[in-house]
């Protein structure tokens, strides 16, 4: 009996270690969505839930201005800096993958330094920059830092997509007659869409997630994270956790209407069956 | 026409580049001027003067904290590495569906916003919180004793935090495994464990590093798990750079650490991606080139 257990757990150790970690993952997840529905006297967060449970900052979510503001400004900074970002890094990847030039290692050195450049460093030094010409600093200094520390994620996940890419399907488009702009407009950015899909998306949440950069160059501007830690200190209104909440659930259906598009780009592609776990051939 | 062609890549890619060298490359130029001036606010603002011993001086002040941000930055990567590689290993195995559903929950904590996640951890730790209790019951801290504004309270949060960073590679390594060299090791009558040690490790070294340099570099410049979960004894780098820059204003000195944390992270890089070559970063594209 005693052996079998043994041998079960033996087994099932991969798998049981994974699920562990797993929820790991999720624990400051759930806690955040737990305190949300937390009824505190001081309508702050007091880290206990000695004091029950009730809806009342789900049912004003939105009553507190200062947070609604700062939310506001992160949305609309980080859907701008998601555009931009999302465009620019798109032309760079397909510069990088599909054409051969003069400068492509030190364009790739370019794209990878601010990726392995901490976050303080590229705050400071374009605090730096800001300060030399006296710009005021503001929603456009955020936005200017925001594009930049984005640009090279962009290009890192359109570029993994057309590296796989099926270039046969562009001639075929090109035998038949279609113009090199067709090409791109009924071939090329169709395959691509749910990379773009989903570098848009990775652009997104580092805009919304960003605290370091921001809080170097944002001046009096004030947005969601910088609000939250601006009132860590005083105590943290119990809404930030009910617009936490909020907005990882926004995220997530957005993450699942991504992946289903990205499956149904596969399978149009036809280039990748449905994966096989661990038993794809070697790398060409 | 040909010239018209060859000049296409660098029309796409320069609104990109020039973004990157004006709000990048160039920003780098200024810290670097002003990592060598001197004067201070109160006597008319510093001017440049060539002050190469702020470099020193920025060193020998803060010689704790920098200590400190390879004690915990450190000990994060390797706990990350812990967790990160037989669960990247796992989700491999698995099969389409679940597979997606465990990668979404590997990626989930980044969209909950890294500060709010942190403070989740102040929530988790706090004195009167079930952690603390259980660690009081087992007798791993004294009666009266706390896990926040300590230095386990630091490392947990840095190595919880950029975790996805270090998943992910590894994730992709894994995934682009062949199984059947794992297979042949086999044949030959390797155990499981020399078929680990010999094949699969090598062949995944890639992944480790560029996960080990992504989860390593921002948690040694970080200062918001220092500064929510940690105390005054458990400052970093970052904490004085940041009070440098935005507290005190002494802009110099905060230039002259900036730089050299940047060249310590530089040199690191340089010197694992010589050891553990440079596929981890750049060789993606020269193989579906060939």
């Amino acid at each position: 009996m005693a052996s079998s257990a043994w041998s079960w757990l033996k087994r099932n150790a991969l798998r049981i270690y994974a699920a562990l970690a797993v929820l790991y993952l999720l624990v400051p997840i759930a806690v955040i969505a737990v305190f949300s529905f937390a009824e505190t006297p001081r309508d702050r967060l007091d880290f206990s839930l000695s004091g029950g449970f009730t809806l009342e900052y789900w049912q004003h979510a939105f009553s507190n201005q200062e947070l609604n503001d700062a939310l506001t400004t992160s949305l609309k900074l980080a859907l701008l800096a998601t555009i931009a970002s999302t465009a620019i890094g798109t032309l760079m990847a397909l510069a990088l993958v599909r054409y051969d030039f003069f400068g492509r290692r030190a364009s790739n050195l370019l794209i990878i330094l601010p990726m392995a450049t901490p976050e303080i460093v590229m705050g400071a030094s374009l605090l730096s920059l800001f300060i030399f010409y006296s710009a005021p600093l503001g929603f456009n200094t955020l936005l200017i830092a925001h594009i930049m520390f984005s640009i090279s994620f962009v290009v890192v996940v359109v570029r993994s997509r057309l590296i796989g890419f099926d270039r046969s399907l562009e001639e075929a488009a090109r035998d038949l007659g279609a113009t090199p702009v067709q090409t791109f407009r009924y071939v090329t950015f169709p395959l691509l869409a749910p990379a773009i899909m989903a570098a848009a998306l990775l652009a997104f949440a580092l805009s919304i997630d960003d605290f370091v950069i921001s809080n170097f160059n944002s001046g009096t501007t004030v947005t969601f994270p910088l609000y939250v830690y601006g009132v860590a200190l005083r105590g943290i209104p119990v809404q930030v956790n009910v617009l936490a909440t909020m907005l990882f659930m926004a995220t997530t259906v957005a993450i699942v209407f991504v992946i289903l598009q990205q499956r149904r780009g596969e399978r149009m592609a036809g280039v990748l069956p449905a994966p096989e776990p661990l038993a794809e051939g070697s790398p060409a | 026409m040909t010239i018209r062609r060859r000049l296409i890549p660098y029309w796409l890619l320069a609104p990109g580049a020039l973004w990157l060298l004006v709000f990048f490359v160039i920003p780098m130029g200024f810290m670097a001027e002003q990592a060598l001036q001197s004067g201070s606010l109160f006597t008319g603002g510093f001017h440049f003067t060539w002050q190469w011993s702020n470099f020193p001086d920025s060193l020998s002040g803060n010689n704790e904290q920098i200590v400190r941000s390879f004690y915990y930055a450190g000990t994060a990567t390797v706990l990350a590495l812990l967790i990160s590689y037989p669960l990247a290993y796992a989700i491999a195995q698995q099969s389409g569906r679940w597979r997606l559903l465990l990668l979404f929950a590997v990626i989930a904590p980044f969209f909950t916003t890294y500060l709010i996640r942190t403070i989740a951890w102040k929530t988790i730790l706090y004195d009167s919180g079930p952690v603390v209790g259980v660690f009081k019951t087992l007798h791993l801290i004294p009666q009266d004793g706390r896990l926040l504004a300590t230095s386990t309270a630091v490392i947990a949060g840095l190595t919880y935090n950029f975790l996805p960073f270090m998943i992910l590679p590894i994730y992709a390594s894994i995934e682009r495994l062949d199984m059947r060299l794992i297979e042949a090791a086999k044949d030959l009558y390797a155990s499981s464990t020399q078929a680990f040690l010999r094949v699969t490790l090598p062949m995944t070294a890639p992944g480790i590093v560029a996960g080990v340099l992504l989860t390593f570099i921002p948690a040694f410049g970080d200062y918001v798990n220092a500064t929510i979960l940690g105390g005054t004894h458990q400052a970093m780098i970052g904490n004085k750079i940041q009070s440098l820059f935005l507290v005190e204003r002494d802009y110099p000195e905060a230039a002259a650490l900036s730089f050299l944390m940047m060249a310590v992270i530089l040199v690191m890089v340089l010197v694992y991606l010589r050891l553990a070559g440079t596929e981890a970063f750049m060789g993606e594209e020269e193989e579906a080139r060939a």
